[in-house]
């Protein structure tokens, strides 16, 4: 942290480690962008003051051990099933905030009847689904989300759709349940679209505080590792061919949220 | 020291991944250049401190949470703008 260096006094801090995020050093890769998306929920817990009252669900994946990043409260759940662990800590204790952060691995391909019926059913909890296109932990083999003619290591000649079918929509999916109250797409491949993306999960957070019922927020991440290109080419590679397939946006705000939208 | 922004770099916790030196609008930040840090990364150095505008766009960036940024207060008694939010 701030090392020796004096501040001079018309100086203000605009940007300060938050207090959400534990000082441990992330074993992600150089560039990962999961590092930016824990650090924007940390810095929506600190801004929203919930950080005694916050639980999180860790995945299997490689935020696996995201316990130790973040200064709260923390679960791990097997693979897939963080939103049924959610579940039963807000039934249990509905005064916490429970969210999941779950990739696309663990939200798409093992845990989707987890994740749809833990929409359906409206639980009040949100969910952090970071969709990078690929398994990341295990070495890079194919998603659910890989995009067509995308190369992995158990797509060697790229994503074939008759045999593996369609990169699935998640957001579009969720959407359409009417338990969900808020769901939407977002990015964290440059500035603005990291800006977006925090104004959405402060969002998804508020939706659970008032009680409205499910949310969740995508956001297309990267794996630059696993995709074979320099973190800067990895978001240039994600804007180019993930944005397009996955359209940035909201696919559900009910309208009790539209309404808290306008509260500020 | 007439400089708008301020940063300060925690650099052990720097993996010289780049991000930050691509979205920086006044061009000041680089990799350190035969210099390592404690993890073996070339951590990120700034090259004009007196240029930095305080935008705070490294630390939006940034996937390990490097930056602490300063602003200087526009008038006297007057906050500087929040960067994200
Ligand atoms: C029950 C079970 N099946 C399979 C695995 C192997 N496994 C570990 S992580 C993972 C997928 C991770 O991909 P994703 O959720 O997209 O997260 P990422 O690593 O890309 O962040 C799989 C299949 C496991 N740990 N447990
Ligand atoms: S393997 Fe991919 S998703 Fe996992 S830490 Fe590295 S870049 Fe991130
Ligand atoms: S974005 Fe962060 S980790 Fe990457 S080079 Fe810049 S300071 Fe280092």
């Amino acid at each position: 942290m701030a090392t020796g260096q004096d501040i001079p006094p018309d100086m203000e801090p605009v940007y300060q480690y938050p207090e959400s995020l534990t000082s441990r050093f992330t074993h992600y890769c150089p560039g990962c962008t999961h590092g930016v998306i824990h650090r924007l929920i940390a810095e929506v817990i600190d801004e929203l003051g919930i950080r005694e009252r916050t639980v999180g669900v860790a995945p299997v994946g490689c935020a696996v051990l995201a316990y130790d990043y973040f200064n709260l409260d923390f679960c791990e759940a097997a693979h897939g099933r963080a939103p049924a662990m959610a579940t039963g800590i807000k039934r249990v204790s509905p005064d916490t905030v429970v969210f999941t952060y779950q990739g696309d691995g663990d939200l798409a391909a093992i845990g989707t009847a987890e994740i749809i019926h833990a929409a359906n059913r409206g639980e009040l909890i949100t969910t952090i689904f970071v969709n990078n296109a690929i398994y990341g932990m295990t070495g890079g083999q194919m998603a659910p989300t890989t995009l067509p003619g995308q190369v992995t290591t158990s797509s060697p000649g790229g994503r074939d759709v008759r045999m593996a079918g369609w990169p699935i929509k998640m957001a579009e999916l969720i959407g359409v349940l009417p338990g969900a109250a808020y769901v939407t797409r977002q990015a964290v491949l440059d500035v603005p679209g990291i800006r977006r993306a925090k104004q959405a999960i402060r969002l998804a957070f508020r939706v659970q505080l008032a009680g409205l019922g499910f949310s969740m927020v995508e956001i297309l991440s990267t794996c630059n590792t696993n995709w074979g290109l320099s973190p800067l080419e990895a978001l240039e590679w994600a804007k180019a061919h993930m944005v397009p397939y996955y359209p940035l946006g909201d696919t559900k705000v009910a309208d009790a949220v539209r309404a808290l939208m306008e509260q500020a | 020291m007439t400089a708008k922004g301020m940063v300060i770099i925690d650099e052990n916790r720097c993996k010289g991944c780049g991000l930050c030196l691509a979205v920086c609008p006044v061009h000041i930040l680089k990799l350190a250049d035969g210099r390592f840090n404690t993890r073996g990364y070339r951590p990120v150095e700034i090259t004009d401190p007196e240029a930095c505008t305080g935008c705070a766009m490294c630390a939006i960036i940034c996937p390990d949470v490097v930056f602490t940024v300063y602003r200087r207060r526009a008038r006297r008694g007057q906050p500087a703008p929040p960067p994200t939010g």
